[in-house]
């Protein structure tokens, strides 16, 4: 019995070192991590305080329960010589037992229906940003004009991350910074704007989640459905899908940078000129090398994932590039392949710019020992497509 | 447990016989005894294998990066896990007690149905080994979560259509089982055995077979409706062609809630059984757990939506379910006030079951606070899908129903076999049972809150220590239920005689323990004298 007591003596010691831990971040390192970030939106704080309320209700009610648990269990044992009672009801206790909890339960009623209906008012927004959820990335296009209208990118697990998660790699994630929760290129937005985003999926089902910012949401295949976010302080932030979405489901991080409006400015300003850039690198010729270089990036972060990063594929569920017939046969099929899909393979011609799908492409082609020895030109790829 | 002899008191010159001998008693048995035999075998069975599926999931998790598998195969893993546990594990369990004590609890000679009961159960072995065999299908099992959501169901292999007809032949079958337990209990009680005087056992299952009446088929329908979706053209939960994926969520957890409910409400029934027994006290509130568990059952048809806080419900919806979840708490609350008023003032004893119900009550508890935070639905756009959730459902799961399923094995294993099981090992089990179960799960909490999401075979470095942690609970888990299954083959094999009462003032607790241990092949072929049913409590 002794045990028992300590056991419950245990537990709550815990979930009070929980209830008072720091709660001020969610990425804290080891024994730290224990609640719910405090976050760094509105909603974050609203949920949070619900979070603590209900929480400290539960303890309350906990001690109650288990102190009279326990001091029965303490008391009223036969070994005592205790001679037990009779009575087995009591309809007053019922009642009174039935009501308070219901009270309890219309006290915390009302404040969970005030931040609900916070949480779902994405009216007035500054700015909106489409998120479409792929197997396995996610997609940013910005819409609001002035705010970064046309910027249109997607975010995969960055590459270190991507050779260390693979079955066997041998590296130790210690050694990797942010494991599985750092990107190839982050979302960007602006810090104190309210920003609504609008989620969709173009395969199955994925959930779009930051914790700092307090709410996920689904991204639904054919369906929109959304939430905003006004960040107060600029900085990183990290999270994850957060819907079974398959294989790599717990390989599809979100990294958002929240950046002071000026500094915002200045990264559209950037990105608008590496845009314009890219329009016109797709009309410059690349040489085989350079091709094979940039197509080699290009298939870590898009196609890896199925293939392997050897080429070696998975056997009878994603085909070997490695000595494959496609990448060894006509260079015409093998784009199309890769710009339209077939069966479980994704179309890439909305995922690749014309350089990218040139790039990887070729790499497919002389990579791996394929050595096929033919390219093609980034200026070719909309033919296609 | 094959028992052929006549009991003294009961023995009459009219033909009684015994079950036919050998391997082909199992097959074509009608006894209640014997099918409940089957079942709860069976369900031990499939707990072992749903055990090891569960150590190879704890196992890729102990550290961060890939060690030992596919993530691929981890989800079919996790999914197979659920399942298995789910429909093989607790449900034939339950189902094996309710065929085992139903009879004699309510003074019946077998169950209603018997024949049904045979099909009813042995639908269950070929569907497990079909489930099984999807593994080595084309493409693997099924790997989009217990809960099949469309459209990563649908990129299944070959495995889908068996996964469905799995689930239509485990529907028929627990179809088959609530229809003869409410037959039973409705047409076969003895005179004077009164619907207010049912042991809460018998009233819990009767309440979870009209659930599983009400939502089996629809369960079965959903299923049905994604292999139409993937072979023969329509688009039921495809947008383009005018369906929605989140209608599937719907029927689902129109299912799945009761489910769950399914998995928890025979486990009150034997916890109102055992601590009465063990406090020396009557059932505090018995009327009002009667009510208590059927207004859990009524509420759990109109809260399915909370499993769906974050698929953008209009507001209106999500309050309505939030509302309508808190509510659940009411009833559930109410029960485990009247176990605490049991205790209290009572002269206990702490044998092996009783240990367990005191474990359930208090861990089961855990998970009703889980449960009530998450029913908050804006802390739930947090917690939803998250290692929360996973500690949640297993506190009710584990602790709950399967804590609850090792106590009812206890009180009720010498009156079975006619033998006490060896009650050290049996307090073994419990305390090794108990502390890795909480060393698991415990720790999930404080992931989930922290941001890991459930259902990934890989974790960021943060989480290391406390994975570590449960996987190492998870092993002496698993590894503590070998002693489980020893208790019970020990307790078959032979061991000091079992009297009638089996625990002090049993008698006086319910019908059962006015029969030999064990009992005789047909449970009550007479009908129990009057004054025994008056007696009770
Ligand atoms: C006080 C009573 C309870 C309340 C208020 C409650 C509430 C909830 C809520 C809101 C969720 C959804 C969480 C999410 O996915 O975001 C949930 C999940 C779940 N609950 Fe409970 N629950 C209660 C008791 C139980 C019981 C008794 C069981 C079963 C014995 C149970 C089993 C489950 C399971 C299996 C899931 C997760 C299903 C899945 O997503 O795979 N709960 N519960
Ligand atoms: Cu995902
Ligand atoms: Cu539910």
């Amino acid at each position: 019995m002794k045990k028992t007591l300590q056991l419950l003596a245990g537990f709550w010691l815990v979930l009070w070192g929980v209830a008072n831990a720091e709660t001020g971040s969610g990425t804290g390192v080891g024994w730290g991590a224990l609640n719910l970030p405090a976050g760094v939106t509105p909603d974050s704080h609203d949920i949070h305080d619900l979070h603590m309320t209900i929480l400290w209700i539960c303890v309350g009610i906990g001690i109650l329960v288990y102190g009279i648990l326990v001091y029965s269990l303490i008391h009223h044992r036969k070994s005592k010589g205790v001679v037990p009672a009779t009575f087995h009801e009591n309809t007053k206790l019922e009642i009174v037992w039935t009501i308070i909890p219901f009270l309890i339960l219309i006290a915390m009623a009302i404040p969970a229906t005030k931040v609900m209906i916070k949480v779902y008012d994405t009216s007035a927004s500054d700015m909106t940003i489409k998120v479409t959820g792929y197997q396995w990335k996610w997609r940013y296009e910005y819409l609001t004009e002035g705010e970064g209208k046309g910027i249109d990118f997607f975010s995969s697990l960055d590459a270190k991350s991507n050779e260390a998660r693979q079955l066997g790699s041998k590296i130790d994630p210690a050694t990797v910074e942010h494991y599985l929760l750092n990107v190839d290129k982050p979302l960007v937005i602006p810090a104190n704007k309210k920003i609504r985003i609008l989620l969709t999926a173009a395969d199955v089902l994925h959930a779009w989640w930051v914790p700092e910012f307090g709410w996920k949401k689904d991204a639904i295949p054919g369906f929109i459905t959304d939430g905003w976010i006004k960040v107060e302080t600029p900085g990183v932030y990290r999270g994850q899908c957060a819907e079974l979405c398959g294989r790599d489901h717990g390989f599809m991080p979100i990294v958002v940078i929240v950046k002071t409006e000026d500094e915002y400015k200045q990264w559209v300003a950037a990105e608008k000129a590496k845009q314009d850039a890219g329009k016109a690198d797709a009309s410059k010729p690349l040489s085989l090398d350079e091709l094979v270089a940039k197509g080699k990036e290009v298939y870590a972060s898009n196609c890896a994932a199925c293939h392997g990063l050897e080429g070696e594929g998975v056997p009878s569920v994603f085909p070997a590039i490695k000595g494959s017939k496609v990448a060894l046969g006509p260079l015409a099929d093998h784009v199309k392949l890769v710009l339209h899909g077939k069966a479980a393979m994704p179309a890439f011609k909305e995922h690749l710019s014309d350089v990218e799908a040139a790039a990887v492409v070729t790499y497919q082609r002389n990579g791996f020992g394929n050595n096929k020895g033919d390219s093609i030109q980034p200026a070719d790829i909309q033919a296609y497509k | 447990m094959s028992v052929t002899t006549h009991d003294d008191t009961h023995a009459h010159d009219h033909h009684d016989h015994g079950p036919a001998k050998g391997f082909m008693r199992w097959v074509t048995t009608t006894n209640h005894k014997d099918i409940g035999t089957l079942y709860l075998i069976t369900g031990l069975i499939m707990f072992f294998v749903g055990g090891a599926m569960a150590l190879v999931i704890r196992a890729e998790l102990f550290e961060p990066g890939l060690q030992y598998v596919d993530p691929h195969f981890f989800n079919q893993m996790t999914t197979l896990h659920a399942l298995i546990m789910v429909f093989g594990a607790v449900m034939p369990a339950f189902a094996g007690l309710a065929n085992w004590m139903i009879p004699m609890m309510i003074g019946a000679p077998d169950m209603a149905l018997p024949r049904m009961n045979n099909w009813s159960f042995w639908l269950l072995p070929f569907s497990f080994v079909m489930l099984a065999s999807t593994l080595f299908m084309d493409g693997g099992a099924a790997a989009a979560g217990w809960t099949l959501y469309p459209p990563l169901v649908l990129q299944t292999g070959h495995a889908l259509p068996f996964t469905v007809f799995t689930v239509h032949l485990l529907g028929m079958s627990s179809i088959m089982a609530a229809i003869n337990i409410i037959v039973t209990v409705f047409n076969m009680r003895a005179p004077g055995m009164t619907m207010m005087k049912l042991p809460l056992f018998v009233w819990t299952w009767v309440i979870t077979a009209f659930l599983l009446i009400a939502v089996m088929p629809v369960f079965a329908g959903a299923v049905t409706m994604l292999l139409t979706d993937k072979f023969f053209g329509t688009s039921f939960f495809n947008a383009a062609g005018g369906g929605d994926p989140v209608l599937y969520q719907h029927l689902f957890w129109f299912f799945g809630h009761p489910e769950v409910y399914i998995l928890i409400l025979p486990s009150f029934g034997i916890i109102s059984s055992i601590i009465p027994t063990f406090s020396r006290k009557p059932l505090f509130g018995y009327s009002s757990m009667v009510y208590a568990t059927a207004s859990i059952g009524l509420l759990s048809f109109i809260v399915w939506a909370h499993h769906q806080y974050t698929v953008g419900m209009p507001l209106a919806g999500e309050l309505y379910f939030t509302y309508a979840t808190m509510l659940i708490a009411v009833p559930t609350g109410v029960k485990v006030f009247n176990w605490l008023a049991t205790m209290w003032k009572g002269a206990m004893t702490f044998e092996t079951p009783m240990l367990y119900a005191i474990a359930f009550v208090v861990l089961f508890t855990m998970g009703g606070f889980t449960g009530l935070m998450m029913s908050i639905s804006p802390a739930d756009l947090q917690y939803h899908d998250t290692y929360f959730i996973v500690a949640h459902f297993h506190y009710v799961l584990v602790p709950g129903a399967v804590f609850a399923l090792f106590a009812a094995t206890y009180y009720w294993l010498p009156k079975w076999t006619g033998h006490m099981y060896d009650e050290r090992l049996g307090k073994l089990h419990f305390w090794l049972t108990t502390i890795s179960v909480n060393i698991c799960f415990f720790p999930q909490h404080f992931v989930g809150l922290a941001g890991m999401p459930r259902r990934i075979p890989d974790y960021a470095v943060q989480f290391a220590e406390f994975n570590a942690m449960s996987s190492v609970g998870a092993f002496v888990f698993g590894f503590s239920q070998l002693i489980f299954a020893y208790v019970i083959y020990k307790a078959i094999q032979g061991g000091e005689k079992a009297s009638s009462e089996v625990w002090e003032g049993a008698e006086a607790h319910g019908l059962e323990w006015h029969l030999p241990s064990p009992p005789p092949y047909h449970s009550w072929t007479e009908a129990p004298a009057q004054a025994l049913i008056s007696d009770l409590h």
